[in-house]
């Protein structure tokens, strides 16, 4: 009798400790942050905020920006993240617009630029941190290769000449992929927009997951131009790729980075510490590193190698307006172009 | 009639006493045990895949509506097209090239056979995205022999052949030597004495002989390939196949009734697969007869070399897909910079979840092979040496083959439906490690029961009526006979999990949270991002890793092996 107990014993130990190993205990808090800013930023920031703010351990669920916005719309009855933290701010209005988020006015917040801050409620249930700007990344090797003209204007790019050497972001998965998708409707109208993106089709070769791939594959050659934006080719031009980082003469479409807490998170407080965080000068001298675009007044920087008329060339972007139509647009656009693998 | 009466007269005196008959009851009660996790672990998320295919994303009932949303659109109809003309070039590909590769291990006297076919088994210890990853490096817009594909493109079912290729070759050949190696000489002898030449001999000895390995090295290397998704994933470009539909509609779009959609129908052909394998695995069995004779292959120079020479050949394919991916991972930035540096092995700076994905892999990897193979081992024991309770043991046997037919991409998704239901008691282990590990030990649990039940069934039944009737609980017989003897089928089991947890990305895609990044994923994300080079040095850790294991396992087995297999030798 004692061996067969001894025997079920063991086997209940043995299953206690199968699902244990998912509980290892923290004494720090843990803040789960959705974001899409790009992984080789996100170790610096944590380790800066981290060092402020010692009782804080910041997990990141990186991804896309449609993938995020996807993810967090698939858990909206039941939100696992804290805070979103550096995610499009057509994505947050959208959300917003769901009830995910609850207003706070972080510490400092009066210092930034209103263009900056959710303008639609008091407190704020988001507010802006950075834009990134939109960029052609063209690769000067591989485009001397196949005599290609440099770029200066999106119609270029429709040229025949560049069949099948362009690369650009799936705007369904990609923030970037999607604000060059409502700049170009912006900048033209539905007709026209939609008339160049027909044309650009017959050039592009493939249509990427993420908004970076196209301007890390133009720097590695596997095509001379990637539809991209600025910081990606500004960080791969320093790293030593022949790139040039264009900025089309048309205006070039940006998004506000943007951050908003949670509605009903478990970890207010360290949601509150991260978005007080996020508006002091210290942070967007931190963002102003990369971006040449910040939300507080007067930090701004030139970055290296982004093209020098880049602002003056950034678009009247209406965030409201993209919010609203964005689902319309990438059901139109995935409708029109997701399926090129006709059967053959 | 008189038969009948005669048994059950005669039954009594050998069955059972009170005691052993608590014993059964005791062993119906660990299988019930085992048959509950494979219920809870299969057959119900299974289930409520099923029937989410047939809500709408508002969870209301819908019956066939997204079938037929599913069936009329171009876009994602055109997949089942794209994904069957894929597979079975492939198919025919690998077949063919295992084929001769194992005709050449088996019928030739050429020298180096253990090195070629080590050689041939590299492939199993990688991801499979990993070859695709070397084929953008050989063969993309920057490859070294890109003009070896005369302006095609890689990207597109070119890419996807070449690298699938490549990933199911090392398991067609495994089916095909087995095949080969119970073939009976006295065939070939009697074929010769009647003169037939070699191509006679060929076709109606050799050929006949090993058809059942053939159709089932077919049927697996097409079931592999037509539920990947790392390869198209990576090297595909534009042309969409099913499994990586099911990725998009689940990740990209969060549209998890589609994903479920595009699952069952990827379930289609795994299934029957699976149903033609069994079937002639079956066939194949009653082939071997006790008084074969062992086919020693005798020395012929002309086509030794030949025979040499292509296995050199494929040989070199398969290091230069694994030497490609440790080169391009080294390169400082390709093609501009080729100076060597350790740059791209600075994973905490790129997407993927860091040098942490690696570490929780193997994580992964060592509770799959501890809990998958006692898991496993026990199950196979009660089902083989279990008494009575027949139709028990055979719903058992039904559950561990169920694993097989199911695409890890299907499984992965029927685990969300099912343990991220807040409804559900087991919601708990949603995110965390043991969800992976209970997937993944399900996941590869067929083959791995599969080894057991052959192991088993070379145990003499004996061993159990001698220990019960010295009044004997089973379980010491299982501890104290089973186990040693079985020790080498444990030892493979258990590798054979740690080796299948490092490199499975299908179905743990769907279930990784930010404290369960895996190795596997990680490539798949930092490609994603377009970052080729630490993906590639990603994918050359887990096959160091798993090389590293594999090295430790044959020096240990050898050890113990040695100590506690001593018997078997005379």
């Amino acid at each position: 009798m004692s061996k067969i107990h001894r025997v079920i014993l063991n086997v209940i130990i043995g299953f206690v400790t199968f699902v244990a190993f998912c509980g290892s205990s923290f004494a720090k808090t843990d803040l789960l942050v959705y974001t899409a800013v790009e992984a080789d930023e996100l170790a610096m920031f944590k380790a800066e905020f981290e060092s402020d703010y010692p009782d804080i351990n910041i997990s990141w669920v990186r991804d896309s920006t449609g993938i995020v916005t996807a993810k967090l719309l698939a858990e909206k009855d039941n939100p696992q993240a804290d805070i979103v933290w550096g995610l499009a701010a057509t994505s947050l209005v959208l959300l917003a617009n769901e009830g995910y988020f609850q207003g706070y006015a972080p510490v400092g917040v009066d210092a930034l630029d209103p263009l900056f801050v959710d303008p639609a409620n008091n407190p704020p249930q988001w507010v802006g941190q950075r834009a990134w700007i939109a960029a052609v990344c063209y690769n000067t090797v591989e485009a001397a290769k196949h005599n290609l003209p440099v770029p200066s204007s999106w119609s270029d790019l429709t040229d025949p000449a560049y069949a099948g050497h362009v690369i650009m972001p799936n705007p369904n998965s990609s923030g970037t992929g999607f604000l060059d998708v409502s700049s170009w409707i912006q900048i033209w109208g539905e007709e026209k927009a939609w008339a160049f993106m027909d044309a650009l089709h017959e050039n592009i070769s493939r249509y990427t997951h993420s908004g970076s791939k196209p301007c890390k594959l133009a720097a590695a050659g596997e095509t001379p131009i990637g539809i991209s934006f600025a910081y990606r080719g500004a960080k791969s031009k320093n790293a030593g790729a022949p790139l040039e980082v264009i900025a089309p003469s048309e205006g070039v479409g940006w998004e506000v980075e943007a951050f908003g807490i949670v509605h009903n998170t478990k970890n207010l407080d360290a949601a509150k510490k991260l978005a007080d965080w996020s508006v002091t000068r210290k942070s967007n001298e931190i963002y102003n590193q990369e971006y040449a675009v910040v939300a507080m007044p007067g930090v701004a920087k030139p970055v290296e190698n982004f093209p020098p008329d880049i602002v003056e060339k950034m678009i009247n972007n209406d965030f409201a307006w993209a919010a609203a139509n964005r689902m319309a647009i990438l059901a139109e656009w995935q409708k029109r172009y997701d399926s090129k693998s006709d059967p053959k | 009639m008189t038969n009948q009466s005669l048994a059950s007269n005669n039954t009594p005196k050998h069955k059972v006493t009170f005691k052993a008959s608590r014993d059964d009851l005791q062993m119906r009660l660990f299988m019930g045990i085992i048959a509950l996790y494979l219920i809870i672990a299969v057959a119900f998320p299974l289930y409520a895949m099923f029937s989410k295919s047939l809500d709408n994303r508002d969870g209301v009932f819908v019956g066939i509506e997204n079938y037929i949303h599913y069936f009329s659109t171009p876009a994602l109809f055109y997949s089942i097209y794209n994904s069957l003309f894929v597979s079975i070039i492939t198919t025919i590909i690998t077949v063919s090239l295992a084929f001769t590769f194992a005709y050449a291990l088996t019928r030739s006297c050429m020298v180096g056979k253990t090195f070629f076919k080590t050689i041939a088994m590299i492939p199993i210890l990688v991801p499979s995205l990993l070859a695709g990853i070397a084929l953008v490096y050989l063969f993309g817009n920057q490859g070294v022999i890109r003009s070896a594909l005369f302006g095609h493109s890689i990207y597109g079912p070119i890419g996807i052949i070449i690298a699938e290729t490549f990933y199911t070759f090392p398991h067609a050949l495994l089916i095909i030597m087995t095949a080969f190696s119970i073939a009976d000489a006295r065939m070939y002898e009697a074929a010769i004495s009647l003169r037939a030449s070699p191509l006679k001999i060929f076709f109606s000895v050799t050929l006949p002989g090993i058809r059942y390995g053939l159709i089932s090295a077919a049927f697996v290397v097409f079931t592999l390939v037509i539920t990947d998704f790392g390869i198209p994933k990576v090297i595909g470009g534009k042309f969409n196949v099913l499994a990586v539909d099911i990725y998009k509609q689940v990740i990209g779009q969060q549209n998890l009734q589609m994903g479920a959609v595009v699952s069952v129908v990827l379930l289609i052909p795994a299934m029957c697969a699976f149903v033609v394998d069994r079937f002639v695995q079956k066939k194949q069995v009653t082939l071997l007869s006790s008084r074969a004779v062992v086919f020693e292959p005798k020395k012929k120079i002309g086509f030794d070399l030949s025979m040499f020479l292509y296995c050199f050949l494929v040989s070199i394919f398969i290091v230069t897909i694994l030497g490609m991916c440790q080169f391009a991972a080294l390169v400082k930035m390709w093609p501009y910079n080729m100076s060597l540096s350790l740059n791209n092995y600075q994973f905490d700076l790129m997407d993927g979840g860091g040098w942490k994905s690696y570490y929780n892999s193997i994580r992964l990897g060592v509770y799959t092979a501890l809990f998958g193979t006692i898991i496993v081992f026990c199950g196979a024991y009660l089902v083989e040496k279990g008494r009575g309770m027949n139709l028990g043991r055979n719903i058992f046997h039904f559950l561990a083959m169920m694993p097989m037919a199911v695409p890890g991409m299907t499984l992965g998704l029927a685990y969300i439906f099912f343990f991220n239901n807040p409804a559900n008691p087991l919601h708990f282990i949603y995110g965390s490690m043991s969800i992976l590990v209970i997937c993944t030990i399900v996941h590869f649990y067929t083959v791995s029961h599969l080894t057991a039940v052959t192991a088993l069934k070379q145990i003499d039944k004996e061993f159990e009526s001698v220990s019960a009737s010295l009044k004997q609980p089973f379980y010491r017989t299982f501890f104290r006979v089973t186990t040693p003897i079985c020790l080498p089928a444990i030892f493979e089991i258990s590798i054979y999990l740690f080796v299948n947890a490092m490199t499975t990305v299908s179905a743990v895609v769907f279930l990784y949270s930010a404290n369960t990044n895996l190795a596997s994923v990680a490539i798949l994300n930092m490609d994603d991002a377009g970052d080729i080079a630490p993906a590639a040095a990603m994918g050359m850790m887990i096959f160091y890793t798993n090389a590293f294991v594999r090295i430790v396992y044959i020096i240990l087995t050898k050890k113990i092996l040695f100590k506690t297999q001593a018997w078997r030798k005379k």
